[in-house]
């Protein structure tokens, strides 16, 4: 008893030790069920972010078929190399580790990542497209060591005819920035292929479909686990193009190696059956993920290859316009097939003395030698005659001076002058002199190739202008059954029959009258009429380039002439006479087309 | 020494909780480490089972062994922890950046779990055999201090900061529970408050990079939600997304899926909690606490001031190791590398909190035996 009066003080403190052990896990207990029952809610939502991962699964694109169901654009597989940023914890080791599979840099590397970061960390960025099954393999036998490095299986835009119609199918391409901010991609995600130029870019809504979704399981190392509920992604519609593959590599093969542009079209229904522009590139390339330096190569090429030439080229439409003309003269009744001229060679207006093309001049000459031999005196007359207005009244009638209307992006429409025009854009009076420029195609006027068969094709087409398209029908994914387009016509210009029968037997006479500047078009196969031009390409480019100071060459055509199927344009690029270069390129397109149709 | 009395004596009540918190700690473990084990390997809680054997054993020696021979070589043990941590500073074997271990044979040990309990018990033997009714005043507290020190400054040099700083804990709670002098007491408040920026500044120089990281994201685990304050922040996901009534025993996505750090070590409480919910969290907690007030009790109904002692120092490591180990996977305390009493996996742990345990039985059977 003594010993435990002795220790009674200790014992009494011992006692509060008790009390504040049982504080202490009171505490705990506390604290769990703040945590577990007030915030549960919250901390589970915070498990389940961890552990569901919503990946988006791109669908395939629609395919892209020319007129004989020939394959143009498809989809093959891609492996790229892709980063999970939230799964990686220490980026630099990982990068270093990446250098030798890769063999970029690291500089690069980090480069790649920083233009290319993706607001949802989760989603793969892409530091190396299209590896190759090496690379892969290499990847995948190293995936626990590089936590966060996947490869990423893409559908890939294919092109099987490489450079062949270029300009026309376009390319693909991740989504921009800039295009993010727009309504029609507000719900895409970013790193989403999209088309970015020619068909693909117009009709992007039918060919992407719709993307899926997919909910996975994952660990903490961003491993896949199993896939909780998908959303199937939804292949893009494929379509059917006017174009003929056959014909369009014709049409690049009679290009050769000239920088110009071919415009193919079916007469009555302004279905493009070839578009070529020269040089070109390869959609291939373009489509895939491209480093800033094979863009900036591509984009400073003074050649311009991403320029579509058919319709983005403004030209002047030389002696071509004379078509136009001769339409107007007649209408108006300021003509007609029988009157004659003199033509010396020149006429002084004024004080200048415009030159025709043939120095010695061509002797007496009626509408149909004017043409036939592309008189340029018959035309100042008749256009000092008709003023300015008038013939761009004519001009408009035939479509030039607006766009066509065809199912291409970033269409350009030309110029056709008139007085208003002049006073509106260079505030300045128009001098009478000037219409006599234009009335041969010179001047301020400017056209593009595809205008300039739209406007041929209207003289064959009995004076009936249509939109050029390329589009002829679409297989919807869902359905398989194929929806065809009928062919759009613009307006009836109204011109008589009379004048287009006159205008047409000269345009025969150009290329089969042995004076015609045509005679190069000349076809054993079938009857072809057409008209040839020489624009001069002097002016502003003359000056920046001193050794391209040739004349750009024009040839515009259909066949056959009784009863014409098919209308084509050919400019060659400061190719010089448009009866030597052009009207070849025109007769090749047309032989290929007949024997095709036979 | 196994005789009649002995059995009847053994409080078979107390050894049934603490089997079932084993029991528990088992099968947290076998869910913590299922996804995980790859095959052809011996599952951990298999190895567990092995451990709970040679604790038990452990838990026998303690029991049986009469306290008082225990106390009679304290300074032995003490001295012998003292010259296993120094092998252990100069040719240990290191793991997380710290130098803990020494393999002898083909078993790995920590000298630092024998250096605290060695502390423990040798100042208790200092203040059983130097009692002072009315407090203890500052030349008589020198030895303890050195005593205290020397094991602590050792550990934390390992670096050790768990065992150093409940070391230290459980020393100042023995020291409040014998007396020191109410003027002793003021001097020292006022010393400590007066130097405290100097300490501090020794102690945060001396960290290492990943401790004082530890430490800065135990204030703002959001500092840095991939390295260091992961652990923090799946940890508190774990026990929180378990809700009242948990996810149920191998459906925890926090760990089956691998977010969960350590988790059939350090953070068994976690995976706990996860499949157990706020249910299973009371009755393990209560389990704990009984076990605890228990060892309270076994202190203050014990034979002789020694005992008293000896039983305060066990029960108040073992509070202490179950509050801060818990008190961090709920991230109100820093991460410091401390186990679960009797749930964590690992050799070391277990044995040396049954042995003590023991201790606590023996101290217990005393008074009923010589009254």
């Amino acid at each position: 008893m003594e010993q435990q009066d002795k220790n009674r003080g200790l014992r009494k403190r011992i006692g509060y030790l008790r009390v504040f052990f049982i504080f202490l896990i009171a505490i705990i207990l506390f604290k769990a069920w703040h945590m577990q029952i007030i915030k549960g809610k919250y901390y589970r939502k915070l498990a389940e972010n961890n552990r569901v991962r919503s990946v988006t699964v791109p669908p395939l694109r629609g395919i892209i078929y020319d007129r004989n169901r020939e394959v143009m654009a498809k989809n093959t597989a891609s492996f790229n190399l892709g980063l999970v940023l939230a799964d990686i914890k220490d980026l630099e080791l990982t990068l270093n580790k990446l250098a030798p599979i890769t063999g970029l840099s690291l500089d690069e590397m980090r480069e790649i990542i920083e233009e290319n970061k993706n607001p949802d960390p989760f989603s793969p960025l892409i530091l190396k497209g299209d590896i190759s099954m090496q690379e892969v393999a290499l990847i995948e036998s190293s995936r626990w060591f590089l936590p966060g490095v996947q490869v990423v299986v893409e559908g890939r835009r294919e092109y099987p005819h490489m450079k062949s119609a270029a300009h026309l199918l376009g390319y693909v391409g991740e989504i921009s920035k800039s295009q993010l901010k727009e309504p029609e991609f507000a719900s895409d995600p970013p790193g989403r292929i999209i088309g970015q130029y020619g068909i693909e870019k117009t009709y992007d809504k039918l060919l992407r479909g719709s993307m899926g979704r997919k909910n996975i399981e994952v660990d903490a190392t961003g491993r896949e686990r199993r896939e909780l509920n998908t959303i199937e992604p939804v292949t893009g519609d494929s379509i059917i193009l006017s174009v003929d593959l056959r014909l369009q590599k014709m049409a690049e093969d009679a290009l050769g190696e000239k920088r110009g542009a071919v415009v193919v079209m079916e007469t009555g229904t302004g279905e493009i059956l070839a578009l070529a522009s020269n040089p070109a590139f390869d959609p291939n390339i373009l489509s895939k993920r491209l480093s800033r330096k094979v863009w900036q190569t591509i984009v400073s090429d003074p050649d311009y290859p991403l320029n579509n030439r058919a319709i983005q080229g403004t030209y002047p439409p030389g002696s071509v316009f004379k078509i136009v003309m001769s339409a107007g003269g007649l209408e108006e009744g300021l003509i007609d097939g029988r009157a004659r001229i003199p033509c010396s060679g020149g006429m002084r207006f004024g004080n200048r003395v415009f030159r025709d093309w043939k120095p010695e001049g061509h002797g007496s000459v009626d509408l149909y030698k004017a043409i036939v031999e592309s008189c340029d005196v018959y035309f100042y007359q008749l256009g000092s005659r008709m003023g300015v207005d008038t013939i761009e009244k004519y001009a408009s009638l035939f479509g030039l001076g607006s766009i066509t209307g065809i199912d291409l992006p970033s269409e350009k429409k030309g110029l056709v002058p008139s007085t208003q025009w002049k006073q509106a854009a260079r505030k300045e009076r128009w001098y009478p002199g000037e219409t006599l420029s234009v009335a041969i195609g010179q001047g301020y006027m400017s056209v593009t190739p595809l205008q300039q068969a739209v406007m041929v094709n209207t003289v064959a087409n009995s004076g009936i202008v249509v939109r050029p398209r390329i589009l002829k029908g679409i297989i919807p994914e869902d359905t398989r059954r194929i929806f065809e387009f009928p062919p759009v016509e613009i307006r009836k210009t109204g011109i008589h029959e009379d004048t287009l029968k006159l205008i047409k037997e000269a345009l025969k006479g150009v290329v089969y009258n042995p004076g015609g500047t045509g005679g190069a078009a000349r076809s054993s196969l079938t009857t072809i009429a057409g008209k040839t031009g020489t624009a001069q390409a002097v002016g502003r480019k003359f000056q920046a380039n001193p050794g391209r100071f040739n004349d750009h060459a024009w040839f515009a055509a259909f066949a056959p002439v009784d009863k014409p199927e098919i209308t084509v344009a050919v400019l060659v690029e400061h190719g010089g006479h448009g009866g030597s270069v052009a009207a070849p390129v025109a007769r090749k397109i047309i032989e290929e087309y007949v024997k095709n149709a036979e | 020494m196994l005789n009649k009395s002995t059995i009847a004596l053994f409080d078979w009540k107390t050894f049934t909780i603490i089997v079932v918190i084993m029991l528990v700690g088992l099968t947290t473990i076998f869910s913590a480490t299922y996804t995980s084990t790859p095959e052809n390997v011996t599952p951990l809680y298999i190895k567990q089972i092995g451990w709970i054997f040679i604790g038990l054993f452990f838990l026998l020696i303690g029991s049986t062994i009469d306290y008082q021979t225990i106390a009679r070589y304290a300074y032995h043990f003490y001295a012998l922890s003292f010259i296993l941590l120094i092998i252990v500073m100069v040719a240990g074997r290191s793991g997380f950046g710290a130098q803990r271990w020494i393999a002898i044979g083909g078993f790995s040990f920590q000298p630092s779990e024998l250096a605290k309990l060695a502390t423990a018990f040798a100042i208790s033997r200092y203040f059983s055999d130097y009692p002072a009714r009315h407090g203890y005043n500052v030349k008589e507290l020198i030895v303890p201090g050195v005593l205290i020190s020397i094991p602590v400054l050792l550990v934390l040099k390992q670096p050790d900061l768990g065992t150093g700083m409940v070391i230290t804990f459980v020393s100042v709670v023995l020291i409040f529970l014998v007396r020191i002098r109410s003027r002793l007491l003021g001097i020292m408040t006022l010393l400590i408050l007066m130097t405290f920026p100097f300490i501090w500044h020794i102690f945060w120089e001396n960290l290492k990079e990943y401790q004082k990281t530890r430490l800065l994201v135990f204030i703002d685990p959001s500092s840095d939600p991939t390295g260091t304050g992961y652990h923090i922040i799946q940890s508190k996901i774990a026990i929180g997304s378990g809700g009242f009534s948990g996810k149920g025993i191998l459906q925890s996505t926090q760990s089956q899926l691998n977010f969960l750090p350590a988790r059939h070590t350090d953070f068994v409480f976690s995976v706990f909690a996860e499949e157990w919910g706020f249910i299973g969290i009371a009755v393990l907690l209560l389990l704990y606490l009984l076990l605890i007030t228990w060892g309270v009790d076994v202190a203050i109904k014990a034979k002789d001031r020694l005992g008293m002692l000896m039983a305060c120092s066990v029960v108040t490591f073992f509070t202490f190791y179950c509050v801060i180990n818990i008190g961090m996977t709920l991230g109100v305390l820093p991460v410091v590398g401390i186990p679960l009493p009797l749930m964590s996996y690992g050799g070391t742990s277990m044995t040396t909190t049954l042995f003590s345990l023991g201790i606590l039985f023996n101290i217990r059977k005393k008074r009923f035996l010589f009254h």
